[in-house]
């Protein structure tokens, strides 16, 4: 413990010194989020500087070992980076696919060169990726999927479509999942590629989302060309590996809103008090109040969902439960948020509203319990893998 | 009287269904988004509506209109609801209509109902100055100026703001926010000097605008109803578009309810269509349930206005209520259980959502009407 105070008394110096002021402001909107890639794009220097610091420590991945860029620490000290972050109200320098989700499943099922060289510049931020998993016949039924590899000797050919891809269009490459042998139960033929978006046959169409805005595509392939070495895992043993990121995913996904705005301060902004100190709406406060209690239990939920990961007593599928819960919390978060607004937060295009920020945010917090496996796929999973009820 | 709708309401039903299904479907709510409609809704819909006499529901016959009640006026609404149609049925012909009907003087009943009736003259009420609905808190000035007053405020979610003819504007004469003592209801000419007019753009491409008046003064003829007493009439015009928009909105989300039961029999996964697993037919069906009781309450919120006016508080905040929360809930399963299509702007299930939200939050959401009820009832 004395080491962990002693790494929090450096961490916290490091981070005063490296931290540029603007990074501990709150974030303008989606926009000012950092998400590298070759066409990376910065708001600010300052955005730039602080993702070229926290890389050059590889504190963009901090648990991941120091050989393949990442910092290489203990969970305990990671906690310890995170709570100071917090402390200072530090933005994510990066926003990351790449570290969300292909790193670790790289980590556990990649090569020794798969890592050496994907693994650096996900940590750099330098390469963006997007996940192409979901087909139009295939979304909680993924396994379904009917985009097809073919063995072309010395590469694979692939042809299919992919949907809802999350930043296609601005992604550098794709992890993949593709059926590669047809006749094997639907389980059992798929693989797990990598391949650059710029690749000869691949093409995106965004679609707009309810907020307005479009990070989605989708995504076509047509005759492309994919180098033997960049299939991840064993052929035809992809499903375990698609499954391992998932679970990340799913962690990633319920942790949704957890840096955000406290609803109760904003909720006082808006309303206001009344002369006993209390929000002047008691209804609107109750479910606040309700709603804190929820969500700060949910995070201690996830502190020992990880505690028990790492102390081997631990269970995938409770990632499901993190997500189910994480995902329904942040839209319930939203509809507050909402509510607290009132006629501010109707507004789609003003100034007052950010550009309508509030509305956008809350519309897309709807998508939480679709993406990344739906909430009945959630419940599903628990049911079965956790509870073991029959028929589940 | 029985709670269903009787043989000459069922047929207004029917008409506007036809008319609206055909005449404004959400297509024409996207045009109107789309093209950055200048008006916010289509002018020739609105003429449409006063050659079906939509327009003059509420208006008595003398006056021009077909005198029919808010049954009726709910009817419209419900279908309104259905097709996302953007008009302004509910501030001009529901809600300006009752308050002129209800409180103004001959002249001024003479003056604006007959062109309410005709589809004329576009009427909206400004209320609500912070960001919720809350009369009470009224804190527009009008002091006495001359023979008339000097307005002086801020008004938010002023439907049909920007293309209104006339404004019905609730403002102190007396008492202090928080009072119910004090208000008063004035017409108010858009054009008038010190009127300074925002139209704002909502998420649900439905017309909404933030109006300023600085020192606009107004002659006493301008007075709708009584000089410090409007409270008691405003709720109970509110209690007419509380009502009407709760018939709307539960509109919005049997119609959403409808499209996804549909889509429950359709879209296939794991080798089944999506409707054979019972987690989602048992929240369909608790959705039925949910949907079923918000009629019935609006139903009755809307029989009761007919019949005994003065007693329709409680009621209306009971439909407006149970209907935002129902509507919510649809609109909520609607786009889950279409899965990723829920989320697309291309479909139209978003848009419910959209409209669900801020008929929600109009003249009072769920919780408004929970503690007005709990106060009503006396605890
Ligand atoms: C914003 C957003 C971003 C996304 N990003 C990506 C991405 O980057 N890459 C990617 O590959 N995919 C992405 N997705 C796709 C996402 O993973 C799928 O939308 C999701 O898995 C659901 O699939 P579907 O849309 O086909 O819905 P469907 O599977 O058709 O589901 C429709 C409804 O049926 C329910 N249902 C289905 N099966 C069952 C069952 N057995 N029991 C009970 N209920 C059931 C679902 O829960 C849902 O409510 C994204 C989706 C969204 C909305």
């Amino acid at each position: 413990m004395a080491d962990l105070e002693s790494f929090r008394a450096e961490t916290r110096a490091w981070l005063e010194a490296n931290c540029p002021p603007e990074m501990r402001l709150p974030l303008k909107d989606e926009e000012d989020r950092v998400w590298g890639g070759r066409n990376a794009k910065f708001s600010s220097p300052a955005q730039k500087q602080w993702l070229d610091a926290m890389a050059a420590k590889g504190w963009t991945a901090p648990e991941w070992p120091t050989a393949y860029g990442g910092g290489g620490l203990s969970r305990e000290e990671a906690k310890v980076l995170r709570s100071e972050m917090r402390r200072i109200n530090a933005r994510s320098p990066l926003d990351s696919f790449g570290i969300w989700m292909l790193g670790p499943a790289l980590l556990q099922y990649g090569t020794e060169e798969q890592k050496q060289h994907f693994l650096p510049p996900i940590v750099r931020g330098e390469i963006r990726w997007c996940q192409g998993y979901s087909e139009p016949g295939a979304g909680s039924d993924l396994a379904s999927l009917q985009t097809r590899a073919e063995d072309k000797g010395d590469h694979w050919l692939v042809n299919g479509q992919k949907v809802w891809t999350s930043y296609a269009d601005k992604a550098d490459w794709i992890f993949c999942l593709v059926r590669t042998d047809p006749t094997a139960p639907k389980h059992e033929g798929i693989s797990f590629v990598l391949f650059d978006m710029t690749t000869p046959g691949v093409s995106t169409k965004p679609i707009v989302l309810i907020s307005g805005k479009s990070p989605f595509c989708e995504t076509f392939f047509d005759d492309v060309v994919v180098p033997k070495e960049n299939l991840v895992g064993t052929l035809n043993r992809g499903w375990d590996v698609a499954k391992h990121l998932l679970t990340h995913e799913r962690e990633m996904i319920s942790n949704m809103g957890m840096d955000m705005a406290s609803l109760g301060e904003v909720a006082k902004k808006a309303i206001g008090l009344d002369a006993q100190g209390r929000l002047d709406d008691p209804l609107l406060r109750a479910d606040i109040a309700r709603f804190d209690v929820d969500a700060l239990a949910f995070r201690l939920a996830i502190e020992r969902t990880g505690d028990l990961a790492k102390a081997k007593q631990g269970h995938p599928a409770l990632s499901s439960m993190l997500k189910y819960y994480g995902a329904e919390l942040n839209k319930r978060r939203h509809e507050l948020m909402m509510a607290a607004g009132g006629a501010d937060a109707l507004e789609w295009e003003s100034e007052r509203s950010q550009g309508g920020t509030p509305a956008r945010s809350w519309l897309r917090t709807k998508a939480n319990s679709i993406e990344g496996g739906t909430s009945e796929v959630q419940l599903n999973i628990i049911a079965k893998r956790l509870l073991n009820l029959p028929g589940a | 009287m029985p709670l269903i709708l009787n043989d000459e309401q069922a047929m207004l039903r029917d008409t506007a269904r036809s008319f609206l299904a055909e005449q404004a479907p959400v297509a024409a709510l996207r045009k109107l988004r789309d093209g950055r409609d200048a008006l916010g809704y289509h002018r020739d819909l609105w003429k449409g509506f006063a050659e079906m006499g939509f327009t003059g529901v509420l208006v008595p016959e003398a006056h021009g209109g077909l005198g029919l009640g808010h049954v009726e006026a709910g009817v419209v609404m419900e279908e309104i609801g259905r097709n996302l149609t953007a008009s302004p049925f509910v501030s001009t012909a529901v809600v300006a209509a009752s308050a002129i009907n209800r409180i103004g003087g001959e002249g001024q009943k003479a003056e604006w109902l007959p062109r309410i009736a005709a589809g004329e003259a576009i009427i909206t009420l400004a209320v609500d100055e912070g960001r919720k609905h809350d009369p009470s808190r009224t804190a527009m000035k009008a002091e006495r100026a001359g023979n008339g007053f000097r307005l002086h405020g801020a008004k938010a979610m002023v439907l049909d703001g920007h293309v209104a003819d006339l404004m019905i504007v609730a403002a102190r004469t007396g008492g202090a926010p928080g009072e119910t003592d004090g208000l008063t209801l004035f017409l108010i000419d858009p054009k008038a000097k010190g009127v300074a007019i925002e139209r704002t753009i909502m998420v649900d491409s439905h017309n909404a605008a933030r109006i300023v008046l600085e020192n606009v003064e107004v002659d006493a003829d301008a007075v709708l109803g009584e000089v410090d007493q409007a409270h008691g009439a405003l709720e109970g015009v509110l209690n007419v578009g509380r009502a009407a928009v709760a018939a709307e909105i539960t509109g919005v989300g049997d119609e959403a309810f409808g499209r996804t039961v549909a889509y429950l029999k359709e879209r296939k996964q794991f080798g089944r269509v999506i409707g054979e697993f019972q987690a989602l037919q048992h929240r369909a069906a608790h959705l039925f349930t949910e949907i079923e009781i918000a009629k019935a309450a609006v139903l009755k919120a809307l029989q009761t206005l007919d019949e005994g006016y003065d007693r329709a508080g409680p009621i209306a905040s009971v439909a407006k209520a149970k209907a935002g929360q129902a509507a919510t809930l649809a609109v909520q399963e609607a786009v889950q259980m279409h899965g990723g299509v829920g989320m697309t702007d291309e479909f139209d299930v978003g848009l419910f959502m959209k409209r669900a939200r801020v008929a929600q939050e109009l003249w009072g959401d769920a919780n408004f009407h929970a503690e007005r009820l709990a106060r009503l009832s006396g605890y």
